[in-house]
């Protein structure tokens, strides 16, 4: 990071021209709607003006029943989502990759390729074909349950309301695996080699080794798998939208944060959008988003060790 | 490297679980595929088992390719996520410079200031992007989509680019000074050669989401001509929803391209996550 002394005395206009292009799309088009959607959230229409309304918007949301069942309905099966990615999705995402890094492993390359292949596909294809296959019209979900002899288990999951949820929660889990999995995997790979043959000398191997002598190792990837995964539900639309619809239905069971800021800012069937209240819940879905962040950031990394090899 | 040896059970078990999940990845994807070779009675009657020289049927392609725009949904899509890519990397890679080689005020607050959008997702803004498209008269472009998508990419890609182009010796830089070379000449022959792999990483990351986006299609661009495959997948099947032939036919149609380039690419891609380029 030399810089020539003699530049310093003139202004380096090449640091500016460097840094104009990318600060200038970032803040016009990122930061500074961001922060337009803040400040509409502190608006509403009175005749086709805009008035200032202070916090009104928030009280509507939080205890306006007409509102509120919505938001709260939203809120808890968001955080539902968020529960079911983080109680399955990562448990298994770290027990592939600690399998796929034990040590002369054949065909690993391999099977780290085919497990990634649902992350990259949209959400729109994964949200149709768990729909087709799922489906009671067409017998791929029975059919398989009854090579199995569980075909009395099978009903139409995606259509129940006490199902349908966790389901999507699920198909979410299957696309998204190889996230965790790729991460943990890079954090097992870093491990030196003195670390693990220095426990293996103290006759420490196996699930053991995991146990005692990785998972410590690993804690800090762990962590932002956590907060990767925190972002990435509260801020979750497309898999909900292809496979339910804007209604997320059935009966709204579906309904996440994501969903109900698309109803609300545009509008759907009878209902007309509505800017401000939109913008209200995007600024909650921002507020809920940063105090995941900020936990992460103040509270998970600065008590996890790291270890410097 | 000596180890302690690997029992044969303890192999097998990994091996079943390994291929068990395998199995739990590729099956939905597979049974769309070849589904979507089938005739409408063989689908139903036998759908976990191949075409055959009876069943197979491409019935459902011919209904997708006379009936939806796919190739001008596909060419938007191109279009945007090229657009968009070269924006990010271009952009990007300049930014990570400045910050990564000159010392100057302020340089770790504006690194602070352009990691902030790796965290907060950009969606959170859309009623105020849409009011700004509306305001420049850039709704239904794609020009709103490769805007919208370069703030979105680039965050982490100068994240990602400035601990790369630390990297790049000092040397070989002071040598270009001494000879001359402008600070631009420094960055374009120098330096982006030599990050080149570090670019591919970024462009596998920044294309898949661009590529899958359905939310700033559907807000920003949902008219006739602008549509994106995805989009356009998403309202096709959404129309023809009981013709199975053609649903199944389009969901392989926008299956395949991505499953393609994935397997031509993914040894960069695990490289890059492998590589500690992401932690």
């Amino acid at each position: 990071m030399a810089v020539d002394i003699p530049h310093r005395r003139r202004t380096r206009w090449h640091i500016a021209v460097f840094l104009a292009p990318a600060v200038l799309v970032y803040t016009a088009v990122m930061i500074l709607p961001l922060f337009g959607t803040l400040q509409l959230s502190l608006f509403t229409a009175d005749d086709q003006s805009r008035v200032f309304a202070g916090l009104d918007n928030f009280r509507r949301l939080f205890f306006d029943p007409r509102w509120s069942a919505t938001f709260w309905n939203a809120l808890w099966n968001n955080t539902w989502f968020f529960i079911i990615h983080m109680l399955v999705q990562n448990p298994i995402g770290i027990a592939l990759a600690a399998i796929l890094s034990s040590p002369r492993l054949r065909f690993s390359a391999a099977y780290r390729t085919v497990i990634f292949v649902p992350t990259i596909l949209s959400f729109v294809i994964v949200g149709f074909a768990f729909k087709l296959i799922l489906s009671p019209l067409w017998g791929v979900a029975p059919n398989l349950l009854d090579l199995v002899g569980l075909k009395s288990l099978f009903t139409p999951w995606l259509g129940k309301e006490e199902y349908a949820l966790t389901t999507l929660g699920l198909i979410s889990v299957w696309q998204f695996v190889g996230i965790p999995m790729m991460l943990i995997y890079a954090a097992l790979l870093s491990i030196p080699d003195e670390v693990v043959e220095a426990a293996e000398c103290d006759g420490i191997t196996g699930m053991a080794q995991f146990w005692k002598i990785k998972l410590p190792l690993i804690l800090p990837s762990i962590g932002i798998i956590s907060i990767l995964t925190f972002v990435g539900n509260f801020n979750a639309f497309d898999l909900i939208y292809a496979a339910q619809g804007a209604l997320a239905g059935p009966n709204y069971s579906t309904d996440i944060l994501g969903t109900f800021l698309y109803r609300t800012f545009f509008g759907f069937q009878l209902q007309t959008g509505d800017p401000y209240m939109g913008s209200t819940i995007a600024s909650m879905m921002f507020f809920i988003i940063l105090a995941g962040v900020c936990v992460y950031l103040f509270v998970v990394q600065t008590r996890l060790r790291r270890y410097q090899f | 490297m000596s180890r302690a040896t690997i029992s044969l059970p303890r192999t097998v078990a990994a091996h079943a679980v390994l291929l068990t999940y395998t199995v739990i990845a590729l099956f939905p994807v597979v049974v769309i595929i070849i589904n979507s070779f089938k005739s409408r009675n063989a689908i139903f009657r036998t759908p976990l088992t191949p075409p055959t020289a009876e069943t197979f049927d491409l019935i459902g392609y011919a209904t997708v390719l006379n009936q939806g725009d796919f190739l001008l949904y596909f060419q938007n899509s191109f279009i945007v996520t090229v657009a968009s890519l070269f924006f990010v990397l271009l952009f990007g890679a300049m930014a990570a410079f400045a910050l990564a080689e000159y010392r100057f005020r302020g340089n770790t607050l504006m690194g602070l200031y352009l990691a902030l959008g790796i965290m907060i997702p950009i969606r959170l803004g859309t009623v105020a992007i849409l009011q700004l498209m509306v305001a420049s008269g850039l709704v239904n472009t794609l020009t709103a989509l490769i805007l919208v998508y370069t703030a979105q990419g680039l965050p982490l890609a100068i994240f990602i680019l400035s601990e790369f182009m630390k990297q790049v010796s000092d040397d070989l830089k002071n040598a270009g000074r001494i000879d001359g070379f402008s600070e631009y000449r420094i960055f374009f022959r120098l330096v982006l050669p030599l990050v080149r792999p570090a670019m591919a990483t970024v462009a596998v990351f920044t294309m898949i989401p661009i590529w899958n986006d359905l939310w700033f299609p559907l807000i920003l661009a949902p008219s006739e001509a602008t549509k994106t495959i995805t989009l356009g997948a998403q309202l096709f099947i959404g129309q023809y929803v009981t013709n199975w032939n053609a649903v199944l036919a389009a969901l392989s149609l926008a299956i395949l391209p991505v499953l393609v380039l994935y397997l031509i690419f993914s040894r960069q891609l695990i490289r890059g996550i492998t590589s500690g380029a992401v932690k």
